[in-house]
């Protein structure tokens, strides 16, 4: 420390008025120590191989996060996701392997659901005026049907090229980094500008906020949720994508606890389950501190149920963290 | 100061993890990885406790990793990238997927880790270096044939309770069961067929809802016992629990006490305990010499039953509670 001595209270005070809040940087911080613990116990772990290992298996879970974070800003919640992304999984896996379908076009059709899906959810809570978690709660339940129905619960293997792009990888030096962990990065990038900059990004905060004074402001609240619930559709589809790629198969088992493994990462990121407050960016350092965990206790040897002992006490943090920075503001 | 707040942030941690484990990582030790379907199904507990065993006796370092439920792909392929980042010379793996799993096997082999199936093939089979496992048809025709044996003639009524459908262990079992039993798949005698997925409370489910098809059921197969256990209890609620024969596979020390109890008429006994500790042996032996285990070992599969019956072979209850689920 070079700083004169002052009184060290004042200047902690100062530092603290300087920094962002702590809802905002508790998880980059908490990422950054779990980094550095287990770099100091495993001399695998600090490598750019198992980083990029570590990004592969988040990618799934990560994008479905990114629409997890929409809807939850938008004061709602998602249960259906990994059921809706299984379900896409299937559908273009089957239309490209079994019906011989192109496999660009098969990947459009279960994009096609999936965007169905996440346009039924809103609908449903727009219009129908149905408390998400019910609405989603039903669709998770008609995805997951309709999944084991169309695949007769069989999975679909021998995929075709176009379909396993996004596992494949390319070499930075001599880390190899697949395409899905690009991709993912790349939809974090986008969606964090779109909340930033635009003024669709400021009208989803506004109605997660207060839907009401949303309205009596001229935006047509409708309008957003339909569209959030939409988008977070599209992107489950990106995430069947990215899950077929990466196992290389179909999966009618897929997806079973995403809705669940996403909210976590949502909630880790410090988005606020009560709406209106949160960044994207958060959901991508929650999705890897998970990834971390797993991937850091298995290297020490470690059974894997701490990590899981580790996440619950982490998510309890969060929301804790969340709860009394509200009450303060 | 930041490296004190680095440090004693780092020693918090320390404690926080090394607090329930006394695991230490030594570079030398030889790495193995054993990853089964879910954490808390008992027939994998004991598969673990086999494994930690066997580790122990070796010296080498045992890494678990489960599936968060049956079926869940993913996370296995997760726990097998991990294994191969962390060194392990061998996995030994439950495939909850036997299919999807496949092609991150393959890179692991392609690693120069030696897999092994334990319990369950994978499809194909030859995917993995070596599988040990029981044989689920033989141990399917067991009971089949003990049923048949102990109905003695009387006209059957069967319902069976299976697992899932894609799932081979329990397409296996349903059909060495009707093997043994002497029927093809669509006689007449089949009255019900439903899938449990080896769970208690889906298993009663299931036999109330079969018995409300067809009262007079009598037979009962059963793809584990806790399907079984359930099925009792579907029975005992409609008092009709003396007058139907339960079969069952696996030999886990709950069940055997409940074929002792009188709940199972026979169960089919298997040894997860032995098929992990034969496999960390395996790996072991390949970490040091290079020598890689290859081919089909069967575990062995005994008949496990209170009652004899003419002309199949059977062990009582007391030689299955010493050897329930291999802990000898």
């Amino acid at each position: 420390m070079t700083a004169p001595a002052v009184a060290p209270a004042r200047g902690w005070r100062v530092l603290a008025e300087r920094l962002p809040p702590l809802s905002i940087i508790g998880p980059f911080v908490a990422l950054f120590i779990a980094c550095v613990f287990f770099s100091f116990e495993s001399d695998r772990f600090l490598t750019g191989q198992n980083f990029s290992l570590i990004a592969q298996q988040v990618m799934v879970v990560g994008v479905v996060a990114i629409g997890q974070t929409f809807v939850i800003l938008t004061g709602g919640i998602d249960l259906a996701c990994g059921m809706v992304m299984a379900l896409g999984s299937i559908v273009m896996a089957k239309l490209a392997v079994e019906l011989g379908v192109s496999p660009h076009a098969a990947i459009a059709c279960g994009l096609l659901v999936t965007v169905f899906f996440g346009w039924l959810n809103g609908v449903l809570v727009t219009f129908v005026r149905l408390p998400p978690f019910i609405v989603t709660l039903g669709t998770l339940n008609i995805a997951f049907a309709i999944t084991q129905i169309y695949s007769k619960a069989q999975t679909i293997s021998d995929l075709p090229d176009p379909l396993l792009f996004f596992g494949e990888t390319f070499q930075i030096g001599s880390t190899a980094v697949t395409y899905g962990t690009v991709l993912m990065l790349f939809l974090y990038l986008m969606f964090w500008l779109v909340l930033r900059e635009t003024a669709v990004g400021k009208h989803i905060y506004a109605v997660g906020n207060n839907s009401e004074a949303a309205r009596l402001m001229g935006i047509s609240t409708r309008r957003v949720l339909i569209g959030v619930y939409t988008l977070a559709g599209l992107l489950y589809g990106i995430a069947s994508l990215l899950a077929v790629a990466r196992t290389g198969v179909g999966d009618p088992q897929a997806g079973q606890t995403d809705n669940l493994d996403s909210i976590t990462a949502v909630v880790l990121g410090g988005t606020s389950l009560f709406g209106g407050r949160g960044m994207i960016m958060g959901s991508l350092v929650g999705a890897l501190i998970v990834g971390v965990f797993r991937n850091g206790l298995t290297l020490m040897g470690v059974a894997s149920v701490y990590q899981i002992l580790i996440t619950g006490i982490l998510v309890i943090l969060a929301v804790a963290t969340d709860r009394i920075t509200r009450r303060g503001a | 100061m930041k490296e004190q707040t680095i440090r004693s942030g780092r020693r918090l941690l320390t404690i926080l993890l090394l607090a329930c484990t006394s695991t230490a990582a030594y570079a030398d030790d030889v790495v193995i990885g054993l990853i089964t379907k879910t954490d808390t199904n008992p027939f994998f507990v004991k598969m673990k406790e086999g494994a930690t065993q066997e580790a122990k006796a070796k010296g080498a370092k045992l890494m678990t990793a489960a599936g968060k439920i049956d079926g869940d792909n993913a996370s296995q392929v997760t726990a097998i990238e991990n294994m191969v980042t962390a060194g392990a010379k061998a996995i030994l793996i439950t495939p909850s997927d036997t299919k999807a799993i496949v092609r991150s096997i393959k890179k692991a082999r392609d690693a120069g880790v030696m897999v092994i199936a334990l319990d369950t093939p994978t499809d194909p089979q030859d995917a993995t270096d070596a599988l040990f496992a029981t044989d689920n048809l033989k141990a399917g025709i067991l009971i089949g044939q003990y049923a048949k044996a102990a109905m003695a003639g009387k006209p059957a009524k069967i319902a069976t309770l299976d697992l899932a459908p894609g799932i081979t262990v329990g397409k296996l079992r349903h059909d060495g069961f009707l093997q043994g039993f002497g029927i093809k798949e669509g006689d007449a005698s089949i009255v019900c067929s439903q899938d449990t997925q080896g769970d208690q409370a889906k298993g009663q489910t299931a036999m109330e809802n079969c018995l409300q098809k067809a009262p007079d059921i009598n037979v009962v197969y059963t793809i584990n016992e806790p399907a079984a256990a359930g099925a009792y209890q579907a029975l005992k609620a409609a008092g009709k629990q003396k007058g139907v024969l339960i079969v069952s596979v696996d030999g886990g020390c709950a069940g055997v006490k409940n074929v002792k109890a009188g709940v199972i008429a026979a169960t089919s006994q298997q040894y997860p305990l032995k098929m992990a500790s034969m496999g960390v042996a395996a790996g072991v032996e390949f970490a040091k010499t290079g020598k890689k285990t290859s081919g089909y070992t069967d575990t062995g599969v005994t008949l496990i039953s209170d009652k004899k019956v003419t002309g199949v072979d059977s062990k009582d209850t007391k030689f299955g509670l010493d050897a329930c689920w291999g802990t000898k």
